[in-house]
């Protein structure tokens, strides 16, 4: 029997939940067909505002991946937009062709509303609604570039906070008096405009645009009181409509919004619609919890055995997803007749509460600066629990006060009823939390996401899914397992990397600053990491920190047991000459050093030199024209190479003469982690090059570019990356190879593990062999940054200018 | 060396300024090998220059807050008690030291034996 087909028009957030509930039911039901005019699948929308401020990225939000939708035997055209609807035929029109159905979901969403003044169509001016949107944005964000934002809602305030941490000058431009005006009263929007004030957002309430002016692109904005604010940027965040063209020119009963049932069916029986272009009842829905419980709804009406619930209205809270603001509010806080308030305000804390009662129910709840307590709240208000004249005097001060137990997290979820709200976005209870952990054995917030879709959506319960998991599991709940740098932060190296580059900061106290270390000046683990990725994104700029340095990059020698030192100088491409060898010999018998070795990178290692001897063996070398080696750094360490087609009599390029270049390109830069190199003149590979970070094997036709190899505690054959026909492009390929591992590698992270990550040699192929402009692009900025990186640091030190201290022992004068 | 020399005095040893922060330097004294430690907040600490596991050099290590991290195998003192943190146990010998007006470093040692 052939299955009915489910035709599906929009793929945002209450379409994907939709499916994986209807696939939960039953996976065999239907056939189904995806559009999206969004060249991509489901996204977490919420989440576009963290990616704007550079807290996340893009992958980290998407939340039905192709994967999802292959495995699931979903048709997918992403991309493609629905012209028309045809119901007496029950078919639809998309822009490659036209699809049966036998139940249509329309789910189009709704469109940003743009201000239809004169200039609004000029190049800069954008909405903030999707991927593309925030992409925009984020390019413009260059520094000392301006944005004015038109809307101090929820959507325009959190553009607003992102394009500030991204270094813009920022304006917000505002009709109403105050801010959020729907979700606050006078006094916690009072609260936080001075909050964004102090964030360097300039805030301009009752302000009435009048014209945006440029020529071809923004220039500025203009308003009706004559002033004038230069931009580069104008994002208007003004609100919403639901889109409801397709429906309404298929001849389907619309309002503001297309009109459903309880069930979510419209006027047409086969015609079913959910989301933000959905109006019941007279009401249009912008926040996620409601449009989750549509989604659940609309699931068990298409599955016949599961329909036995109905949408019904329900009251919303809010939550601002500003980093470092705590906002919350839920339910409704106008003044009126018989209703009373009860405010509580700390103005050294930049605390404010307000409740609103009627009659002995709570009806509304304004929190800012604290917001622990605004589930509880929330519970009053949804519950309509009456408060009794004792409770009421203690209210204000929330339930930790109410239930007489300690401030303390876990004592306030142990407190919390069953039925107490603790994920807004997805209507999950503390029951249906603690229900899953002992069902399903659960121990970590992951667990419980991926069994109920608590703190899945805006993520704003985690800490309390946390709690949830400690008060149940006790010793057995393992605290988040996050790959935190050290034990003086939180976060990991890659929220750390992009922080440091969207906020940018340029020095490890801004960093420990603005990312809340916990500890004054941080420990011997992230010091290093932090330096390194300062030096990394902002060559030229940062200021090396040696005293965040390892003592082997801090005094530019390898420490060995006994405290002594060892001396590499660098042989390019592992060739010498009779006056370096000479050299070498004399210092080695100057200075009294005990040991000369060679070391497996084809060059001279002179063992056991005190360290008040460095600078001195140093000055000898370099007379003779040797430099640093890096044997000690987290750099570039060797070319390692075989003679080529210079003698061998094999050899089919000039694979010394190659690795040469090579080592004279990236000599002294700083890396994740060391990197070797070698170049092999022909296949059978005498430089071992398949065993190296990167490695070149030449053949007649050219060049073989080899990455992510190993050959230390693990053991790995690199992977062929491409084949290259010119030495130019060869070393075009290798320095961008090491450049976007500069840029994206952990620190103490090998090119192999790397690679690893961010999804293996494939993935590097894409960014570099296929992307040519980015490869380009990752070409340049290596070479800007070795301007700044090719000075011997040796001979900087032999000269007794530069860290002298290091060298030289106290005298004692007695 | 047993630690109870008989006789002790405070020597001036040198300006705060020839000591980096976050920084270290060295100086023998009768054949003893002490580290002295300028810390972020410029308080200076001196501790025999000697790590209990192996002997590393500490005053080679990376200095953070009150502690110091050896160079040779990652153990943590701090440098107030001498003590090794986290799960590591020893203990290295720890000398008096201040900064005094006019921000001279003084070490209190053992008078010359």
């Amino acid at each position: 029997m052939s299955r009915e087909k489910l035709v599906i028009i929009g793929a945002g957030m209450a379409a994907g939940r939709f499916l994986e509930h209807l696939l939960d039911a039953n996976p065999d039901a239907y056939d189904i067909t995806l559009f999206n005019a969004e060249p991509r699948g489901t996204y977490n929308r919420i989440m576009l505002s963290p990616v704007l401020s550079g807290e996340k990225s893009y992958e980290e939000i998407v939340t039905h991946t192709d994967d999802w939708y292959a495995e699931q035997g979903i048709t997918c055209r992403f991309g493609e937009r629905i012209i028309s609807v045809d119901r007496a035929n029950k078919t639809v029109l998309g822009e490659k062709g036209i699809v049966a159905y036998d139940k249509l979901v329309i789910a189009t969403g709704s469109s940003p509303f743009i201000i239809p003044m004169p200039g609004h169509d000029l190049s800069g001016v954008l909405a903030y609604r999707d991927l593309e949107d925030t992409n925009g944005m984020i390019d413009a964000c260059q520094p000392g570039a301006k944005a004015v934002v038109i809307g101090g809602g929820l959507l325009g305030l959190e553009a607003a906070a992102g394009l500030r941490l991204r270094g813009m000058d920022v304006t917000v431009l505002h009709l109403m008096p105050t801010l959020m005006e729907r979700q606050l009263d006078p006094s916690a929007g009072y609260l936080l405009e001075k909050e964004l004030a102090d964030r360097g957002i300039e805030i301009r309430t009752g302000a009435n645009s009048k014209e945006i002016y440029g020529d071809g692109k923004v220039e500025g904005i203009r308003l009706e009181d004559g002033t004038d604010i230069p931009a580069n940027l104008i994002v208007m965040a003004v609100g919403i409509r639901p889109s409801i063209a397709i429906a309404k020119e298929a001849g389907l009963d619309v309002g503001r919004g297309i009109l459903v049932d309880c069930k979510m069916k419209t006027s047409d029986p086969s015609i079913y619609s959910v989301g933000e272009c959905v109006e019941f009842e007279g009401n249009c829905y912008g926040l996620v919890a409601p449009l989750f419980d549509q989604a659940k709804v609309l699931a068990n009406a298409l599955i016949a055995e599961a329909d036995d619930t109905d949408f019904v209205h329900s009251e919303t809270a809010t939550k601002l997803k500003v980093t470092g603001v705590d906002l919350f509010s839920a339910g409704d806080f106008a003044d009126g007749e018989g209703r009373d308030e009860i405010v509580f305000r700390d103005p050294a804390r930049g605390i404010y509460k307000r409740l609103v009662l009627e009659g002995d129910k709570l009806v509304g709840a304004v929190l800012y600066g604290e917001t622990a307590d605004g589930a509880w709240f929330f519970d009053k208000i949804k519950k309509g629990e009456e408060i009794g004249a004792e409770d009421r005097a203690t209210l204000i001060f929330g339930q930790s006060y109410a239930g007489g137990s300690p401030l303390d997290p876990m004592a306030a979820v142990a407190a919390l009823p069953d039925e107490a709200e603790i994920c807004g976005c997805n209507g999950i209870s503390k029951g249906q939390i603690t229900q899953a952990i002992d069902e399903k054995g659960l121990s970590d917030v992951e667990g419980v996401r991926a069994c109920t879709k608590a703190s899945g959506s805006c993520g704003t319960c985690t800490g309390l899914v946390e709690s949830l998991l400690a008060w149940k599991l006790g010793d057995a709940f393992a605290a988040p397992a996050k790959n935190a740098v050290c034990g003086c932060t939180e976060l990991g190296h890659d929220e750390v990397r992009r922080l440091i580059v969207s906020q940018r900061l340029k020095s490890v106290p801004a960093v420990m600053q603005e990312l809340s270390w916990k500890t004054s000046c941080g420990c011997a683990k992230c010091r290093p990491a932090l330096n390194y990725y300062l030096l990394a994104s902002w060559p030229g700029e940062y200021v090396d920190d040696n005293q965040s340095r390892f003592i082997n990059e801090r005094v530019h020698a390898n420490i060995q047991k006994d405290g002594t030192y060892s001396v590499v100088p660098r042989a390019w491409g592992g060739v010498t000459t009779a006056a370096e060898l000479r050299a070498v010999a004399d210092v080695v018998d100057k200075y009294d050093i005990p040991m000369v070795k060679y070391t497996g990178g084809q060059r001279i290692d002179m063992l056991g030199v005190k360290k008040e001897d460095l600078p001195g063996v140093w000055a000898d070398l370099n007379e003779a024209g040797m430099v640093s080696g890096h044997a000690y750094g987290k750099s570039l360490r060797t070319v390692k190479t075989c003679v080529g087609s210079e003698w061998c009599r094999v050899g089919t390029q000039d694979s010394t003469g190659l690795g040469i270049k090579l080592e004279k390109l990236m000599w002294g830069s700083w890396t994740p982690h060391k990197v070797k190199l070698a170049v092999s003149g022909c296949p059978r590979n005498c430089a071992e090059a398949t065993c190296k970070d990167i490695g070149v094997v030449c053949v007649d036709s050219g060049y073989q570019i080899h990455i992510a190899g190993a050959a230390g505690m693990e053991v790995r054959a690199t992977d062929h990356l491409t084949t290259v026909t010119t030495e130019e492009e060869a070393i075009e390929m290798c320095a961008a190879v090491l450049q976007a591992y500069r840029e994206q590698g952990f620190y103490l992270e090998r090119i192999y593990k790397w690679t690893a990550r961010i999804g293996g040699a494939e993935k590097v192929h894409e960014l570099i062999v296929d992307d040519v402009e980015n490869r380009k692009a990752l070409f340049e900025r290596f070479k800007y940054a070795q301007q700044f990186s090719q000075d011997d640091p040796w001979a900087e030190r032999a000269s007794g200018k530069v860290d002298a201290h290091e060298f030289k022992t106290l005298e004692l004068v007695e | 060396m047993d630690g109870m020399a008989p006789f002790e005095r405070w020597f001036d040893i040198c300006e705060l300024s020839d000591i980096p922060v976050r920084g270290s330097r060295r100086l023998e004294k009768d054949g003893m090998k002490i580290a002295i430690f300028r810390t972020s907040d410029d308080r200076v600490f001196a501790v025999e220059n000697r790590c209990a596991h192996k002997g590393g050099p500490l005053s080679e290590g990376i200095v953070h807050d009150c502690a110091v991290t050896c160079p040779l195998h990652n153990w943590v003192y701090d440098l107030s008690t001498g003590k090794a943190q986290g799960g590591d146990e020893g203990q290295i010998r720890t000398f008096p030291a201040e900064v005094r007006d006019g921000g001279r470093v003084h070490l209190r040692l053992a008078m010359a034996s």
